[in-house]
């Protein structure tokens, strides 16, 4: 579109080209400045001060002489802040991995099965869709009321169903909360990669699918060799949104764990360790702003440098349709 | 008739500003800020009492979730905002805002009413840093075992003293059906509490507690360890799948009579009286060894309320301060919260907290709160996640000693290198 703008203006005196080009650019600055100031005010502001915080030492909530990289050692050297950190950088890739296996292969999946328009198709598609639109804060306190183990209904369920040996206290046990909080995640996520992969799904051109069928290509080739290829795009945005998603965890943690990644540590992860030294634990632990920074600097690094490598890397495995 | 009429108006317009600007009948507004939502009906209560006797001073008290209470009030503080009054927590929870001087130092001059109150109590209300006082002690709060007067009376019971006479009476309830303890371990704090219950009569009290503050020996004695396996034989009377079992789920347990006995803290008296008026319960100290030991209860200062360094009220605020640390004040807060306020002399009613008043005869400093909450990462914040590990069972009590012990060393010297 814009080489075909530029051609129709090659042949017009290139005094008023310019000044149509300073226009156009006048125009979007005009247009992007509310989105610019905005982000400036909330977000470059926020890393900024969070990198300044970062570099000074700290007494109590006063800000104190200049530290240099004092947090940062202190973070990878003092007990218990080094273990803190891997338990919950481990803790972030599991919710990654398992995010990726658990919700976003069933979302593929259930994607392709809606794309073939099955009876009630429509009907699904809203119902997987539903639970994205509830509040996070909701989900997190009807599942901690589904899973108690004194008045929840999941435990009393399975002893009705005569299971209940496998009744658990599936957020308080440290071996199995975290993968409980991940799996309330993906329910609750789960229309959303659906719907992407729906739409990368349907937007694959019906003759691809015809032509190939037409020289005797089975249901699975189809699938693998035009629709997989074709779906990349899709692929790297939910792929980039998960990755962001599990490493900016902290919501869901939050709301149905509380800020100290109980059980021991075993649900803790970077949001909320980055928060719990910063602010400190409700009123048993005390704010530690410039280690808290330290770690807030951290993430920031670690998310922009990982999504960029990974946008670029998947971004080349693309193909482009027509 | 022009001189009257500029007169006229002259006098109305006197009328009009007079009264505010020159008699500065202008109330003073100042803001409290605090943590206790559930309080707010009894501080409004107490607010308007004070304004009935101080006209010219106006009073907002705004209290916000507990959970983001500091988070708020830090950034208020820094920003050069805040309230004019600050319910405060005690102890580090204090110097944290103290020490950095976002709080005004009290002195006996400005409160005279604080030289009535015991040192235990004013030492959650002073800075580490400079030793002086930031504020006036509201609460003091007492960890106790609660329990249902009528499923004991059902059963035959009688109020354990010792040790095994507390297994016995758990595992006979166990035998008939009843869950003996509310008690679960999802939220670390209360398992932190359960252990201010049970450990201080195994580790020894007050001298355990002289001994690790004044450095002469760490959490890694197995005093205080064995003290802490104590709690794993409480493991098979606490409701089932005790570890996914929240603060709300435990409360609720003991109110609605679900089960016999709840670990907890003086505070909650009020809260079972306003939740079931039916319930009759009773309290007693964790018990001890032998029947001839007279019990430590854990005992510590609440928080406390303090002025605000920038405050343009000062004065005002300061009034109202005073009027916090009275005896009238004190019973109040008591009558109303059911809750042991921190001015001596108050004469208290509730039956139960009358018995948590006798029990504090002899009483220890909780251990943590008062020793350990100095800087990050606090003693509550080590030994609260690792008392979660032990209690399901993926740590030992000697390893929380030494995960506490090593954690702390990082500001308690005297741990270093032990």
């Amino acid at each position: 579109m814009t080489l075909s703008a530029d051609g129709s203006r090659a042949g017009r005196s290139p005094r008023r080209g310019l000044s149509m080009r300073a226009g156009r650019r006048l125009w979007l600055a005009i247009f992007l400045a509310p989105a610019v100031v905005l982000f400036a005010a909330f977000v470059t502001y926020p890393i900024l001060s969070a990198l300044a915080y970062s570099l000074y030492s700290w007494e109590g909530i006063g800000r104190r002489g200049f530290a240099g990289l004092g947090n940062f050692i202190r973070l990878f050297t003092t007990f218990p802040y080094p273990r803190l950190l891997a338990n919950a950088f481990g803790n972030n890739v599991i919710v990654f991995i398992l995010t990726m296996l658990v919700q976003n292969l069933t979302g593929l999946g259930l994607a392709l099965i809606l794309a073939r328009n099955p009876w009630g198709a429509r009907a699904y598609r809203a119902i997987f869709f539903l639970p994205v639109t509830l509040s996070l804060v909701i989900v997190g306190f009807l599942w901690a009321l589904f899973l108690n183990p004194v008045f929840g209904v999941v435990n009393k369920t399975m002893g009705i169903m005569g299971l209940g040996a496998l009744a658990r206290p599936w957020l308080g046990e440290p071996g199995i909360a975290l993968i409980t909080l991940t799996l309330i995640n993906a329910w609750r996520w789960l229309g959303f990669p659906t719907i992407v992969f729906l739409a990368g799904i349907n937007a694959v051109p019906e003759d691809y699918l015809e032509a190939a069928r037409l020289d005797g290509a089975s249901e699975w080739d189809v699938t693998r060799r035009i629709i997989f290829p074709l779906l990349a795009p899709a692929v790297t945005i939910i792929v980039i949104l998960t990755f962001i998603g599990s490493f900016n965890w902290f919501e869901l943690p939050y709301v149905v764990q509380g800020v100290s990644g109980a059980p021991n540590r075993a649900t803790d992860v970077l949001g909320l360790l980055f928060y719990r030294t910063a602010f400190g634990e409700v009123d048993t632990g005390l704010q530690d702003i410039g280690v808290g920074s330290a770690i807030a600097v951290l993430m920031f690094i670690m998310l922009v440098t990982v999504s960029t490598v990974g946008a670029v890397f998947l971004r080349r495995r693309e193909v482009e349709m027509g | 008739m022009r001189r009257l009429c500029t007169a006229m108006i002259a006098v109305a317009l006197i009328a009009t500003f007079f009264p505010a600007s020159v008699l500065g009948q202008e109330p003073a507004k100042l803001s409290f800020w605090s943590w206790r939502t559930e309080d707010k009906w009894v501080y409004d209560r107490m607010i308007r009492l004070f304004q009935q006797r101080n006209p010219g001073i106006k009073i907002e008290f705004i209290p916000f979730r507990a959970p983001e209470y500091n988070t708020i009030l830090s950034t208020g503080l820094t920003a050069g905002r805040g309230p004019d009054i600050i319910h405060l927590r005690a102890y580090g929870g204090l110097e944290t805002f103290a020490a950095p001087g976002f709080i005004a130092p009290l002195d006996f001059a400005q409160v005279p009413e604080l030289k009535r109150f015991p040192l235990q109590t004013i030492a959650g209300a002073r800075s580490r840093k400079d030793g002086r006082i930031y504020g006036v002690p509201f609460a003091t709060q007492t960890l106790v075992i609660f329990y249902n007067k009528k499923i004991f009376a059902q059963h035959n019971l009688a109020v354990p003293k010792t040790w095994e006479q507390f297994i016995t009476v758990m595992r006979t309830l166990k035998e008939k059906g009843v869950v003996p303890l509310a008690n679960g371990g999802k939220e670390g704090w209360t398992l932190e509490v359960l252990s201010g219950v049970i450990a201080p009569n195994f580790y020894g009290g007050t001298t355990f507690f002289e001994a690790v503050t004044r450095g002469q020996t760490t959490f890694r004695e197995s005093a205080y360890t064995s003290a802490l396996a104590k709690m794993l034989e409480l493991r098979p009377y606490m409701p089932t799948g005790f570890m996914g079992v929240d603060y709300a789920t435990m409360q609720q347990m003991f109110i609605n009579e679900q089960a016999a006995m709840f670990i907890g803290g003086s505070w909650e008296i009020g809260f079972f009286k306003a939740q079931n008026k039916n319930l009759d319960f009773g309290v007693f100290p964790g018990p001890t060894e032998r029947a001839d030991q007279i019990p430590w209860v854990s005992t510590y200062a609440d928080g406390n309320y303090g002025i605000n360094a920038k405050t343009a009220n000062m004065e005002a605020a300061l009034k109202f301060i005073r009027f916090t640390a009275t005896l009238e004040f004190g019973q109040m807060f008591t009558d109303l919260l059911a809750q042991m306020s921190a001015v001596p002399g108050v004469v208290v009613k509730n039956p139960q907290l009358q018995q948590v008043q006798a029990m504090n005869r002899k009483a220890t400093p909780y251990i943590m709160l008062v020793g350990f909450r100095w800087q990050a990462p606090t003693g509550s914040t080590l030994l609260q996640s690792a008392l979660q590990g032990m209690m399901a069972g993926t740590m030992t009590p000697a390893q929380v000693g030494e995960e506490v012990t090593r954690g702390l060393s990082s500001w308690v010297d005297a741990f270093r290198g032990r």
